[in-house]
């Protein structure tokens, strides 16, 4: 809400964790076990670091780390109070009642169930993207694992360095031929499934993401899953801007993930490089 | 190099352009000894695929002779191969599954977007065919880069000469896919509307798969002998009623499968195809399905519709209805080529397979812009253009076509 105080906010945040938490246990018990893990599955991986508790209980990490700094809570797990997902009794003079029945994940929600969705934020924009890779897991997440190895396939990721074992600065591309410096920490790491990151306060850009990886059906590799959330630089506008010079984080999160894509099965990036009658162009260079 | 760029509607050029380089390891170069000019690039020379771009190098039949190698390429200097016109990982989902042109990884990220906005899912990609298949450059040229070389190009042996194989690299799997796609069956009768390349090849197909009859339709009278001279019975849609034809020739029942090589530029004067054409000049539509909805009309009762015909987006007055009600199935997609050439190779070798039979010319490519025009312009005198970069000077005089004479 817009006239509400970021401490307000918070605590009511703070709040609607806790209870959430406790309404997932609840349900998870009124329903059989297979619906139990699928929803529990489903909570732990749709939420952007701020876990719920679950059959595995790996997403308690995101929970903890969540209480224990502020800063990443702010980014986590954000809600307008007031409003719950899935809790049945939203005040609103709109007759619809989701999202509670869809399976999908939030970065697909639209009207009012992505505002009520658990990873909306005022103020940021959540995208993501899904793709099917044809390895292991494990053998992706050991990949992603390694941030200085993203330039390769993430086309606007100019260079990344490693300032610690957790933190990596990022020099990204922006619109009209800028660059801005991203401090990234890593909030959560559970090796083969989930890593997920927040912008360190002194970044240019405030953003946290989350990549994930799951068992596609038998036989067909992995989803990977990218989730960004971000505040545009000049809000609307600036998203606008950066759409046109196609350096939106949709779009980018789009073609990043399929070059990943191409690179781990292909062992190279395909690009279009070769010879035109267009004097400007290399054939040694891609062209859009 | 030389090589046929295009700068826009009905306007190409032969131009020096650079010389194509190896970029990835999967990469490698050939020295083209071949290529021809296919039908679906008057669709191009048409205007009618959106993301050309002025400059870009046409041409996805071809063949030659390997000159560089990728670190990762199973090709060797020297060897003579035919590269199939769709360009595949071998790796993803869909290769494995032997559907080669819906390779996964082929088309670059950066031009997969407008095809996916377009049809759901970024196609894949192919040679010298707009930016929406990836936009690499074709082999009507001196040279070309094939990207993933271990996977697409066949090795020819010594023994058979580029005329007999060139077709591999396009035309003759597709007209085999398309017969594949009609699922004939013994006693079946199968109707074929238009008689360019694939369509002659659909009809070679369909009898060597056991096709009683087929009956080809067109109205040029040189492709229309061709057709004849193939075995197939033909229609000149100009003098005959064709669904009544069909009808009739076929005891009531009407084609067990229909093939439509034709595609989204149908000619013709019905009343159906006037207002296509005219929807299309003014960008309203994007196809010109005239044949296929009179193919559809004409297959009998849960029948086969193979579509091989190049469509681009969406048509108007598509009889669904037809579709359904008469319980046809629908087969159709960009060839999967890479499933053909080894079988198809080995058919050519053993002398089954007649693939020189079409080729109305062999001219230099540096005459390709021209004959682009001779290709859309006379397309009863010119059947198919092979174009060879190593032939001396232009002629005055064009070969006159085998079956002109005949």
């Amino acid at each position: 809400m817009a006239n509400q105080t970021h401490d307000d906010q918070r605590e009511a945040v703070e709040e609607e964790v806790v209870r959430n938490n406790q309404e997932e246990v609840e349900r998870a018990h009124k329903k059989g076990p297979g619906d139990d893990r699928k929803r529990t599955r489903r909570a732990a991986r749709a939420d952007m670091g701020g876990g719920r508790s679950g059959g595995s209980g790996k997403a308690l990490v995101g929970l903890g780390l969540a209480a224990a700094t502020a800063g990443a809570a702010y980014y986590f797990t954000t809600k307008k109070s007031g409003e719950s997902r899935g809790n049945g009794k939203r005040q609103s003079n709109n007759s619809y009642q989701g999202p509670t029945i869809s399976d999908a994940p939030d970065h697909v929600l639209r009207g009012r169930a992505k505002e009520n969705s658990r990873n909306n934020q005022e103020g940021r924009a959540l995208v993501g993207r899904t793709v099917t890779i044809d390895k292991p897991k494990q053998e992706l997440y050991a990949v992603w694992r390694d941030f200085t190895g993203f330039p390769r396939f993430m086309d606007n990721v100019r260079e990344i360095t490693k300032v610690d074992d957790v933190r990596s600065q990022w020099t990204i591309e922006a619109p009209a031929g800028a660059t801005v410096k991203v401090i990234t920490r890593i909030v959560e790491d559970v090796p083969g499934e989930t890593i997920a990151w927040v912008s360190e306060p002194d970044s240019q850009i405030e953003t946290d993401g989350r990549v994930e990886f799951a068992d596609a059906p038998p036989g067909r590799g992995t989803y990977v899953r990218l989730l960004i959330r971000y505040k545009p630089p000049a809000g609307t506008l600036g998203q606008m801007v950066a759409k046109l010079m196609q350096r939106e984080p949709q779009v980018q999160a789009r073609r990043d993930l399929r070059r990943f894509k191409q690179l781990m099965e292909t062992g190279e990036i395909p690009v279009n490089a070769s010879p035109s009658g267009r004097k400007s162009e290399s054939p040694t260079e891609a062209r859009v | 190099m030389r090589a046929l760029t295009w700068h826009g509607r009905h306007d190409v050029r032969m131009e020096t352009v650079p010389d194509p380089e190896i970029v990835n390891p999967r990469d490698a170069i050939l020295k083209i000894t071949s290529t021809a000019i296919c039908g679906s690039d008057l669709h191009l020379y048409d205007g009618y695929i959106p993301t050309m771009r002025s400059g870009d190098i046409l041409g996805h039949e071809f063949m030659g002779e390997v000159v560089e190698t990728g670190a990762k390429s199973t090709l060797k200097k020297g060897q003579r191969v035919v590269v199939p016109f769709t360009i595949s990982c071998g790796n993803c989902f869909f290769c494995q599954k032997t559907q080669f042109s819906c390779c996964d990884n082929a088309n670059p990220a950066e031009t997969s977007d407008a095809s996916e906005t377009l049809m759901g899912h970024p196609m894949g990609a192919a040679f010298g065919y707009a930016h929406l298949t990836g936009g690499y450059a074709g082999g009507q040229a001196e040279y070309v880069r094939v990207p993933f070389s271990d996977v697409g190009p066949i090795v020819i042996p010594d023994g058979l000469e580029d005329d007999k194989v060139l077709f591999l690299s396009d035309i003759l799997p597709t007209g085999w896919m398309a017969a594949e796609n009609a699922e004939i069956e013994e006693g079946d009768t199968v109707a074929v509307w238009g008689c360019g390349p694939v369509g002659l090849f659909a009809i070679q197909s369909a009898f060597a798969m056991g096709a009683y009859r087929v009956i080809a339709i067109d109205h040029y009278p040189s492709r229309l002998k061709l057709a004849k001279q193939m075995g197939a019975d033909i229609l000149d849609y100009r003098e005959v009623e064709v669904l009544e034809a069909l009808k009739e020739m076929t005891g009531g029942m009407g084609p067990d499968a229909v093939i439509d090589c034709v595609g989204m530029e149908s000619h013709g004067m019905s009343i159906d195809n006037v207002v296509d054409t005219i929807k299309a000049h003014a960008y309203l539509a994007t196809e010109r399905p005239h044949a296929l909805r009179q193919a559809i009309i004409a297959c009998r009762k849960g029948g086969r519709v193979s579509i091989p015909g190049v469509y681009g987006g969406f048509a108007d007055k598509f009889p669904l209805g037809q579709v359904m009600e008469k319980g046809l199935t629908v087969k159709t997609g960009q060839t999967h080529m890479q499933r053909y050439l080894r079988p198809l190779l080995e058919m050519i070798g053993e002398g089954k397979l007649d693939t020189t039979f079409l080729i109305s010319h062999r001219e230099p490519l540096e005459r390709a812009a021209e004959l682009y025009r001779h290709w859309h312009d006379e397309q009863d005198t010119y059947t198919k253009i092979v174009l060879k970069p190593e032939m001396a000077k232009p002629r005055t005089q064009a070969a006159q076509p085998a079956m002109a004479t005949a």
